[in-house]
């Protein structure tokens, strides 16, 4: 009976992820939300940094020696570079297209009709979230690309050698983004299928990453106790991956709003798996039991 | 030989306190147009929903083509359009089709021939936010149609038509009941389910009150004769229907009689030498037969059928 079932199964998933590849490919929002994210990434990472460069006036941000800024701007540099601001801006953008590719669906009414088309609710479901994952690797290797091309510009302005990054570090920086990318966006599935409203989702998941955590972390300098909770929080695990894999930590004055080096790199990785495990069953579940209207 | 494809068993369901479907025992034949009447808000949505297995049922069980509701083998041999065309509004009709096409796994080829059943292969490729009320449930139907599904649930289907699209509607519908396919329809408006359908289930407040076929519901059909004068007309009317199938009634005379034995009415009138006014034949419309059902059921009575 197993062997009978299992090959339908796969056909049936096959199947629901091309179709939502399909709608999301054609989907403006999702070439807006990369688009931002990708030209935020460019312009704080390259442009303003280089900036800053030539003109001699140190880090936008401190005043950090302009040798430190070159060397910064290389492809060498780029898996410290890479996830620096993923934690806070990217996690928030990727937690956007998943607020928005599974909460729409409700008031659209588009749930209704996809479940009512074959594969079943579970099979329908995962074909989104696994289209969403194909959809974020693609903006994460987007990213990979442009800062490719940016650092080797600048090293070819500036005649510096062009030094390519260790490949193993490349690959850990590119799967810490990855993890990074992936527990915000189904943190942003959830409360999409929790709330059946995007606006709400995102709204609310937007106050969380961007206000709450910090607050929190902020009121935890003052309570000990409560950095039991603030050093697991999710904002928490995507920061100090970052920071891990060798971006400036918030904390040193000039390093990006978001990155941590709370927990070691080990930590955060396990943290993060956990959440994101734990956001896709509860989604999962959620969608399960759910009545549509 | 008759097959069962859709059977529910006291299917209910609750919200909080408020009973939205309660006990309904329906059961539709393959090949047959199946008729769900009843006016708004009834149940007849919450219902469907059931069946296609996007709501829970609280209680009670149904069985779709075998299968349990939402069964994938249940869901992949229908087709549904349910309370209103639930679509990508910045997708084109074509492209909703082909994201629905590849969810079936059938071929854009099949996205094509269902654009052209419905008549929207001419604005396929427009944004289905810029369709009108009506191109929206064409698409809706042309997306339950892809695929060839067994059988075919359509909510309320002539929503938002205006009179030359809710003829089309009945048309595609009667073409397909052609075809042998199995529809599973709902509607407010009596009059349509009248025409197209071969059984129906009457709904109100949740409760499934009659299930039988159009004709039984609407029972005998009855004659009407004004013509003076009144006592010769009584006897004249009695000697061809018999004395129990004979009513006067508002000045007139009504006969159980039917239609087929007007003329034969109509030369004993002669002979009897009244005067004819009007001889009249007419059959109750459903929408007196559910009157008179959700009358009975308004004023607390016992729900009583007619045959």
């Amino acid at each position: 009976m197993r062997t009978a079932i299992e090959p339908a199964v796969i056909r049936a998933l096959g199947a629901s992820v091309r179709a939502e590849l399909l709608r999301l490919r054609k989907w403006p929002t999702v070439w807006v939300l990369s688009g931002v994210w990708l030209a935020l990434n460019l312009t704080f990472a390259y442009v303003f940094n280089y900036l800053a460069y030539t003109t001699g006036s140190g880090n936008f941000g401190t005043g950090e020696a302009t040798e430190g800024l070159l060397a910064d701007l290389l492809p060498e540099a780029i898996p410290r570079i890479y996830t620096g601001g993923l934690p806070m801006f990217g996690g928030a953008i990727m937690m956007i297209l998943g607020a928005l590719a599974a909460g729409s669906g409700f008031g659209w009414g588009t749930w209704k009709t996809v479940l009512t088309q074959g594969p079943g609710r579970l099979v329908a479901f995962a074909g989104t979230l696994v289209a969403l994952g194909v959809v974020i690797v693609a903006i994460i290797v987007g990213q990979l690309v442009l800062d490719f091309g940016a650092s080797a510009l600048i090293a070819t302005v500036e005649s510096q050698a062009l030094v390519w990054p260790d490949a193993g570090e490349l690959a850990q920086s590119v799967g810490g983004g990855l993890l990074i990318s992936a527990m915000w966006a189904t943190a942003g599935v959830l409360i999409g299928v929790l709330t059946r409203s995007p606006a709400l989702a995102v709204g609310l998941g937007l106050v969380w990453s961007l206000v709450v955590e910090n607050l929190l972390r902020g009121v935890a300098n003052l309570i000990n106790e409560l950095e039991y909770v603030t050093n697991v929080l999710p904002g928490t695990a995507a920061g100090s991956m970052a920071g891990a894999l060798g971006a400036t930590a918030e904390g040193d004055g000039e390093g990006a709003p978001g990155v941590l080096t709370v927990l070691t790199g080990a930590e955060s990785a396990t943290l993060l798996t956990t959440y994101l495990v734990a956001f896709v069953v509860a989604a999962v579940f959620t969608m399960r039991r759910r009545d549509l209207a | 030989m008759t097959e069962t494809i859709v059977v529910t068993d006291r299917l209910t369901k609750k919200y909080g306190d408020h009973i939205a479907v309660d006990d309904v025992s329906l059961t539709v034949r393959r090949g047959e147009v199946y008729g769900f009447l009843g006016p708004n808000g009834a149940g007849k949505t919450t219902t469907l929903r059931m069946l296609l297995g996007l709501v829970r049922p609280t209680r009670g069980t149904a069985t779709i083509l075998g299968a349990r509701p939402g069964h994938p083998a249940a869901v992949a041999r229908t087709g549904a359009l349910v309370e209103g065309p639930g679509f990508f509004p910045y997708l084109s009709g074509r492209d909703n089709l082909r994201v629905m096409a590849r969810y079936q796994g059938v071929t854009d080829a099949a996205v094509d021939s269902a654009l052209e059943r419905v008549d929207l292969a001419g604005r396929g490729g427009d944004a289905f936010r810029s369709y009108s009320l009506g191109m929206k449930q064409r698409l809706g139907v042309a997306s339950a149609l892809l695929g060839g599904p067994e059988l075919l649930v359509l909510d309320e289907p002539t929503n938002g038509l205006d009179p030359a699209g809710m003829a089309d509607m009945r048309g595609l519908i009667a073409e397909l009941a052609q075809q042998g396919q199995t529809v599973l329809l709902s509607s407010h408006l009596l009059g349509e389910v009248q025409e197209i359908c071969d059984r129906v289930g009457v709904i109100s407040r949740g409760r499934l009150l009659a299930e039988s076929t159009v004709a039984e519901l609407r029972g005998a059909s009855t004659v009407l004769v004004r013509a003076d004068p009144i006592d010769r007309t009584l006897a004249a009317a009695m000697q061809v229907a018999g004395a129990d199938a004979v009513r006067l009634q508002d000045g007139g005379v009504h006969l159980d009689l039917e239609a087929g034995r007007v003329p034969e009415l109509a030369r004993e009138l002669v002979t009897a030498g009244v005067d004819i006014h009007e001889i009249r034949s007419s059959e109750r419309s459903l929408e007196d037969v559910f009157f008179e059902m959700t009358a009975g059921e308004r004023s607390g009575g016992s729900g009583e059928l007619r045959p």
